[in-house]
């Protein structure tokens, strides 16, 4: 199994013992990432358990039609990534290239569309701070859940937004060297993290965008 | 690692994902009274199996990559019990 075409560093016996070992990092990091997300869904829990019919009324004042196009964006991007995972895998450069900027740019329209909401939410004084109104009874609730909303969404943004400057890192690097082409592990291990991403927003969707729509 | 999925596989892959969120999204116009969130986690839950599974690959990976996933999910289970545990029994809304 191991190729001796790959360098490996001095503490690995082989090319795939390094492999392995990366890749174990990274599944470490994510379990991280887990609980770090996991901390925040606790606290939705928490408040939307407390205030059912508050929560339900914030969630209509979303825009559902931008959330739901944002996750399929999202989930196309996935598959992307999974697309230049494989180039990568059978050594085409070039199409390894292409699929991670297309990946990136899937990225950027989520970011995009993400910012558009923001900034519609903000001119609808939908912020948590000194200026957010929302009809009574529920103003605080509504305003906890828009905290919520704004932390949650803005720390996942923050990751697409790493991710998105990562993937156009190593799409530049496809194109320009064949360092991917020699070993191909760190596109895999981008691949988990843009993956992770797309995983949280899964659950983010429903949460935020679809309480209690029917009624 | 084995070779991953062919494309047929990634592409049908995101016609279910695609087919899961129109799914949350009806599903979430339909009045299932307490039900409607247990129904739109099960769907989340159901599209991260398939990402994890196939996008990720999980099955042709180490066994070590498990118990990286599995401890993750254990210390956060130990989280929420705990912390609903109190939150649920509590007196007030």
């Amino acid at each position: 199994m191991s190729d001796p075409a790959i360098a490996h560093a001095a503490q690995f016996d082989d090319a795939t013992q390094q492999r392995e070992a990366a890749t174990f990092g990274m599944w470490v990091f994510l379990a991280t990432e887990i609980l770090f997300f996991g901390g925040m869904f606790l606290g939705y829990a928490a408040y939307r358990r407390a205030y059912p019919a508050a929560f339900a009324a914030a969630s209509r004042h979303t825009l559902l039609a931008f959330g739901a196009t944002n996750t399929a964006v999202l989930l196309i991007s996935s598959a992307m990534m999974a697309f230049a995972v494989r180039a990568a895998r059978e050594k085409r450069r070039a199409a390894l290239a292409w699929r991670l900027f297309a990946t990136a740019a899937l990225g950027l329209l989520f970011l995009g569309i993400k910012g558009f909401e923001y900034a519609r939410e903000f001119s609808e004084h939908l912020l948590p701070g000194a200026s957010f109104h929302f009809d009574p009874p529920y103003t605080n609730q509504a305003e906890m859940f828009f905290y919520l909303y704004f932390l949650m969404t803005g720390v996942h943004a923050i990751h697409v937004t790493i991710g998105v400057v990562l993937i156009a890192i190593f799409g530049s690097r496809a194109w320009h060297t064949d360092a991917f082409a020699r070993n191909d592990t760190a596109v895999d291990l981008l691949g988990l993290y843009w993956h992770f991403v797309d995983i949280v927003w899964v659950f983010l969707f429903p949460l935020i965008y679809l309480v209690e729509r029917h009624s | 690692m084995k070779q991953p999925p062919s494309s047929g596989r990634f592409l049908f892959t995101l016609a279910a994902l695609l087919g899961l969120l129109a799914l949350t999204i009806g599903v979430a116009y339909v009045d299932l009274g307490p039900f409607n969130t247990t129904a739109a986690l099960t769907i989340s839950v159901a599209k991260a199996v398939l990402i994890v599974m196939i996008f990720m690959g999980i099955r042709g990976r180490s066994p070590l990559i498990w118990v990286a996933l599995g401890t993750g999910f254990f210390f956060l289970a130990i989280m929420f019990v705990l912390s609903m545990s109190d939150f649920l029994t509590r007196g007030w809304k």
